[in-house]
């Protein structure tokens, strides 16, 4: 067994888990004090010693399902076993010859709105879901399609987000989720009975091993982020204070100290220099087209308020209208955002995004205020509609303030493609970043740590 | 030096006598904590019962519960130990005051001033030096810096703490260590390697339905579930703050003081203050859950 929990971790670490000796000896330890046969507990030890995260015990769920199931199957095939068929296996008086889909439905149903079918009890179901399907000749023979027809012969639908319709034909989504799976995990034994050798083992999806999550957890992510953001900000000014020979001397305290040494200024004195303290302009586009990411733009806001006491945060789609206010007056973020879609006016006539008439009102109303202490961040896609980019606008914003960065909610693949003018702006900036999901707000957070002051642009 | 549980079951039982209904996993974690002697991380939303769990460990197995609770600034001095700086005033003074032999005085006094009769510990001295095995609960560990985490490897790893002054004291028992942590904060890879993971959410209907019994005895079945419901209702509303399982025996126990014969939407009205402490969510709880249980449609398994 102890190879095979080897082969475990190496699979867990190839999703990005960090599993050391010391997590995997203590797995063993742990194995050495609970029962082997009890899956449950067996799985527990495991997470409880390797997972150290909420995220890690989601992957490692995840992980554990595939490579323990995949190794049944390995071993099954290498004995060249079979099973006897779905049929013995389903339960005696409703075998799948007197099987009528009707019957099935309201089974399947009840199973899942009760709450109390039992693990087993799904995987039955879901067996006879796929007997009953098989008999329809309807397979694709690809795993996924096929869950999701099974899914429709059977009427199955997940109960709306937001209870407002109750649906008695609906059921609750995580028990449809839990079913699909049986499915798809039944579909795939067949499978590899039928062809009797394994399929390749493929990486998590993506959408798999996020957690199922709501606003507040994105915003909590987005919040940890900004909290390390706050730091390197906050500590950046440090680095330069060991470089004494770009400080200024202090007249009047070498005059001071040389009394000490009869007029003669044997030492000079340095003007300390004062730890940068941010001041951040953050603008935010807020058009139609960046609809899915300015949500995600707002609770980058939002978490930047909570952290930062220098802030001025802008919103704009035609024009500029500062919300710095709303943000302090406000402390949810679905007021927030209300407060802003509702009162902002940030829209005029079109709707559409006019990056250079921003600028120049930017300019307008902070021009006073910038300075080398400040800086700049555009969170936009940089699509003017076709209107004028007024490049050399925000040059001279990007010149005035002290550092100026742009995240753009696009793949990089997209930019300067239609009327997308990032081009234009990416030279004046001191670092373009894509920026999406979270992990890509820490990439950008650790680029800003990085990045030296004559290293323009990336 | 024995483990106080010998199995899963009997952790469970324990910790069920001890007034703490144990989730899948709790029980198993708790199992291992107490057989391996590594602290356990649990990690979870508030108010789902993580310092419960170390009281109840403390009462389960018959121990004493050292508690040290954390919060920004937190220091060694208040954590680890500090010396007692009068006593050693004291006994430089009552030492060293012949004239004349101040020299050799202040040579006897300087060896034993650094003495353990000089040392006040603080609780996780305390724990790690304690005769009989205790549990030692260190709450909110995300509260504090980094550097307070980095001090606490010694302690948790090796069950040890170097005293410069002193050497080594090194642990006499040990500890059962429960961490808590509200995720405010991702703490440290070297923190967490020490320790076993423990995730608690929200538990589902029916365990929580048994929790508040317990702690509610009085409370009529149906009650009960139908109290249960809606807070589990209400934490599926995006709230700023989300009702914990402590709220609902809070709950349970007011709806029993005012004699409430069933829990309908004035009711709810009246005592949701119990469960829900922001202005803002109390309008969005009226709002949503409230209408709901007006038209009875909350309930309804149970009848």
């Amino acid at each position: 067994m102890a190879p095979r929990l080897l082969e475990f971790a190496d699979e867990l670490r190839r999703e990005g888990m960090a599993v050391g000796t010391s997590e995997l000896l203590d797995a063993f330890a742990a194995l050495r004090e609970v029962s082997w046969t009890d899956r449950e507990d067996f799985r527990e030890a495991l997470a409880a010693t390797l997972a150290k995260s909420r995220e890690d015990r989601r992957v490692l769920e995840l992980v554990f399902e595939r490579f323990f199931f995949r190794a049944a199957e390995r071993e099954a095939v290498e004995r060249g076993q079979r099973e006897i068929g779905v049929d013995a296996d389903a339960d005696g008086e409703h075998g799948p010859a007197e099987l009528d889909v009707d019957v099935l439905r309201e089974r399947i149903r009840g199973a899942l709105q009760g709450r109390d079918g039992s693990d087993g009890q799904l995987r039955d179901l879901a067996r006879l879901a796929i007997a009953a399907f098989g008999r329809q000749g309807e397979g694709s023979g690809v795993i996924g399609v096929d869950v999701q027809r099974i899914r429709r012969t059977l009427g199955l639908r997940g109960q709306a987000p937001d209870h407002e319709l109750p649906d008695p034909e609906s059921v609750p989504r995580e028990r449809l989720r839990e079913f699909e799976r049986h499915v798809r995990c039944e579909l795939e034994r067949a499978l590899i009975e039928r062809t009797g050798a394994l399929p390749p083992s493929k990486p998590l999806r993506e959408l798999d091993r996020a957690l199922p999550s709501g606003a507040t957890q994105d915003l909590a992510a987005v919040h940890r982020v900004v909290a390390q953001l706050r730091r390197r900000l906050a500590t950046q000014g440090r680095e330069h204070r060991g470089r004494s020979r770009s400080s200024v001397v202090d007249v009047r305290r070498t005059m001071r100290t040389s009394l000490q040494t009869g007029g003669v200024p044997l030492e000079l004195r340095h003007r300390p220099r004062r730890p940068r303290r941010p001041e951040l302009y953050v603008l935010c586009d807020v058009s139609t087209s960046v609809t899915s990411a300015s949500v995600f733009f707002l609770s980058v806001l939002h978490a930047l308020h909570d952290s930062f006491r220098k802030l001025r945060s802008f919103v704009f789609v035609e024009r500029i209208s500062e919300v710095t206010d709303v943000f302090e007056r406000e402390r949810s973020f679905d007021a927030v955002s209300r407060a802003i879609s509702g009162d902002a006016g940030v829209a005029d006539v079109s709707g559409y995004t006019d990056y250079g008439r921003v600028w120049l009102e930017f300019l307008d109303e902070v021009v006073d205020d910038l300075d080398s202490r400040s800086s700049v961040i555009v969170l936009g896609d940089a699509r003017t509609n076709g209107r004028d980019a007024h490049a050399a606008v925000f040059g001279h914003i990007a010149a005035r303030a002290g550092r100026t960065f742009w995240m753009n909610p696009e793949p990089r693949l997209y930019w300067n493609y239609g009327d997308s003018v990032m081009a234009a702006y990416e030279p004046h900036c001191d670092g373009v970043f894509e920026c999406w999901t979270t992990r890509q707000l820490e990439g950008f957070v650790e680029a800003i740590a990085d990045l030296r002051p004559p290293a323009r642009s990336t | 030096m024995s483990a106080p549980f010998q199995s899963i079951e009997q952790t469970r039982t324990a910790l069920g006598a001890a007034g703490y209904l144990a989730g899948g996993s709790t029980a198993l974690v708790s199992f291992l904590a107490s057989r391996l002697g590594k602290p356990v991380l649990v990690e979870g939303p508030a108010g789902v019962g993580k310092t419960e769990l170390a009281k109840a460990l403390a009462r389960a197995s018959g121990r004493e519960l050292v508690r040290l609770q954390c919060y920004e600034g937190l220091d060694e001095a208040k954590a680890l130990y500090e010396w007692n700086y009068r006593k050693q005033l004291l006994r430089i003074q009552a030492e060293a005051a012949p004239d004349g032999e101040a020299g050799r005085g202040w040579n006897e006094v300087r060896d034993d001033i650094f003495g353990e009769e000089f040392l006040l510990p603080r609780p996780l001295l305390s724990a790690i030096s304690a005769e009989d095995p205790v549990v030692l609960l260190i709450d909110e560990i995300d509260k504090t810096d980094q550097e307070f985490e980095a001090m606490l490897l010694e302690v948790l790893s090796d069950f040890q703490v170097s005293i410069p002054e002193l050497g080594v004291v090194a642990s006499r028992s040990r500890p059962i260590v429960v961490l808590t942590s509200n995720d405010s904060r991702e703490l440290t890879e070297a923190l967490k390697r020490r320790c076993l993971y423990l995730w608690l959410d929200y538990p589902d209907v029916e365990r929580e339905l048994e929790i508040v019994r317990l702690h509610a005895p009085g409370l009529s079945q149906d009650m009960g579930r139908k109290l249960v419901e809606v807070v589990q209702m209400v934490r599926a509303l995006d709230l700023k703050k989300p009702p914990s399982i402590a709220e609902s025996i809070d709950w349970a126990r007011a709806l029993l003081l005012l004699g409430a014969e069933d829990l309908d939407g004035a009711m709810l009205e009246q005592t949701m203050s119990v469960i829900v402490k922001h202005r803002t969510d109390l309008d969005l709880v009226a709002e949503r859950v409230g209408v709901k249980l007006t038209d009875r449609l909350i309930g309804r398994t149970a009848s």
